[in-house]
């Protein structure tokens, strides 16, 4: 079946395919993230509690500092962190922590991705290609 | 990327292994953003500590260690997570010390100069103007892009580090004439006599605009912002935004006026500040007189002016008997205090002053379950953000409010 494509501006690292964490929210490792479990532990955000580990986050931007340059590869040390991030807007901060850790980025994604996608839904990330597939719902993969 | 001859030769291994890999990672984050180019850098701050980079972070650093690795321009280090001198009072981990020991270890022999402080353009390098840095704390960013006129953008964890390895980092962001560019018009229509004050705005301002490209400036008024009123504004702005630079109109270098601070870029926002809206950054559901225990002065560390005023405003009286008065600053203003007799004031009305770190970065969650604190008053906007993913409820207040909270043990 031939998924939804969506166009980025700008990518880095390899294929990947996984589900989707899909947050609203502008991201911050800092502030919404148990970096040492790859968890949600902001009280206040809508995905509190949920696990990171092996998803694709997928954000329309990101807010405050540097600590994601170490948190992406601390997590991926844990075995706790993002299989890809996917980003409307993005800092330097984040590409220079996926780089880091070898996690596949891009950003400046089509916006209407946000409206059409949803939570768990597998995703295929090409950041050479500068695409975001939606490849199945979420259901049907998890 | 348009690569020189040093560059290549660094790319193929000629410089050693830890500067091929280190251009590698800036070469795929330089082609991210469509660098055309490297430019030199003269000097390089970098967040490490144990807190932010873990034992992957350690791993990383004993890895560049055991290659040989070491940096080629000054670099120099944020703050950390541990205060040797009060590691004991405030119940810090044996776990976290000798952790943070070991990043130290390493970091010294990279050659990183150990100077812990998140305020290196107070104290220890001031970067001229258009000056290219890599700097990798992002209140220091802000600072040197807007009051310095320097040109660096985040940089964080391990690119800083490539940076300091290979000297240069991408010509891409603030590094470009291009992006300092003011994007949006702000003007404050309120009056803002402490520095809190100015966190309050980068609060509001950093909210709304909230991009790293973005690059507002500010309209103050009648208002003249001290540098460490700046420090404030830019170091809230990066935490609530995500920016890297500002401009305040007849106050900044690169804003003498809004036409050359704006220079025909499109203005995505334009907007009022009033007083109502800084008002409402120090609107808590407590009300005041109620019982507070911690009063913290941090983030970032507090300049010898900051510290004088505060010794000041205690004016002899002591902090309640419940309270904990925190304050950090780093290694040179805390000598410089007490030379000057302002380490001992501040002693005597019970305040810990410590050195070389940043509150928030200490495990502040370990403490509030240790010490039993839950409300937090300060005077940083920057803290007020961060510190609530640590369970605890921030105050806002200002300076002078911040010392009756501390003396009174009730909510000023």
């Amino acid at each position: 079946m031939k998924g939804q494509l969506f166009e980025c501006r700008h990518g880095l690292g390899e294929i990947v395919e996984a589900p989707a964490l899909v947050s609203m929210q502008p991201f911050s490792p800092r502030y919404d993230l148990d970096r040492a479990n790859g968890t949600i532990s902001r009280r206040a955000h809508p995905l509190f509690g949920e696990s990171i580990a092996g998803k694709i986050l997928v954000c329309p931007g990101v807010q405050g500092g540097i600590a994601g340059g170490w948190a992406f590869l601390m997590m991926r040390g844990r075995g706790v962190g993002f299989a890809g991030l996917v980003f409307g807007k993005v800092n330097p901060v984040m590409v220079q922590g996926a780089a880091a850790a070898e996690i596949p980025i891009v950003a400046g994604v089509d916006e209407t991705i946000f409206t059409v996608l949803q939570n768990h839904q597998w995703i295929r990330l090409d950041p050479k290609a500068r695409q975001v597939t939606i490849i199945a719902p979420a259901l049907a993969r998890r | 990327m348009q690569l020189n001859a040093e560059e290549r030769e660094m790319l193929q291994g000629g410089r050693g292994d830890a500067a091929r890999v280190a251009l590698q990672q800036q070469v795929a984050v330089g082609e991210f953003f469509d660098a055309e180019r490297f430019v030199q850098v003269s000097n390089v701050h970098m967040s490490g500590d144990y807190e932010v980079m873990g034992d992957a972070g350690h791993r990383y650093l004993a890895a560049l260690v055991e290659s040989g690795a070491h940096v080629s321009v000054t670099t120099t280090r944020n703050a950390q997570c541990v205060e040797y001198e009060f590691a004991g009072r405030l119940r810090q981990s044996q776990e976290l010390i000798e952790h943070e020991k070991g990043v130290r270890r390493l970091l010294g022999t990279l050659g990183v100069s150990l100077v812990d402080t998140c305020i290196n353009y107070q104290s220890v390098y001031t970067p001229r103007f258009n000056e290219h840095v890599a700097w990798g704390d992002t209140g220091t960013v802000a600072y040197a892009n807007s009051v310095l006129g320097a040109r660096t953008n985040y940089e964080s964890g391990p690119a800083a580090i490539a940076a300091a390895i290979t000297g240069r980092t991408p010509a891409y962001g603030f590094h470009l004439d291009m992006h300092r560019r003011a994007s949006a018009r702000c003007v404050i229509e309120a009056d803002l006599p402490d520095v809190a004050d100015w966190g309050a705005v980068g609060a509001v301002v950093g909210e709304r605009v909230r991009d790293y490209w973005s690059v507002p400036l500010l309209d103050v008024g009648g208002n003249s912002p001290s540098p460490d009123a700046l420090k404030h504004l830019g170091a809230s702005l990066a935490s609530h935004g995500s920016l890297a630079m500002f401009h305040v109109l007849g106050v900044t270098p690169e804003a003498p006026s809004f036409e050359a601070a704006n220079r025909k870029r499109v203005l995505t926002d334009t907007f009022t500040v009033t007083k109502a809206d800084i008002d409402a950054v120090y609107a808590t559901d407590t009300p005041r007189g109620t019982e507070v225990n911690l009063v913290v002065f941090t983030a970032p560390q507090l300049s010898l002016s900051e510290l004088d005023r505060i010794a000041g405003l205690f004016s002899g009286r002591k902090a309640h008997g419940d309270s904990t008065v925190l304050i950090t600053t780093n290694a040179m203003n805390r000598a410089a205090a007490e030379a000057t007799g302002t380490l001992q004031r501040l002693q005597s009305a019970g305040a810990l002053v410590m050195q070389g770190v940043c509150w928030y970065i200490m495990d502040p969650a370990e403490m509030r379950r240790r010490f039993g604190w839950s409300r937090v008053v300060t005077n940083s906007a920057k803290l007020v953000n961060i510190i609530k993913a640590h369970g605890y409820e921030p105050i806002l207040r200002r300076t002078e409010d911040c010392v009756e909270t501390a003396v009174t043990g009730r909510l000023a």
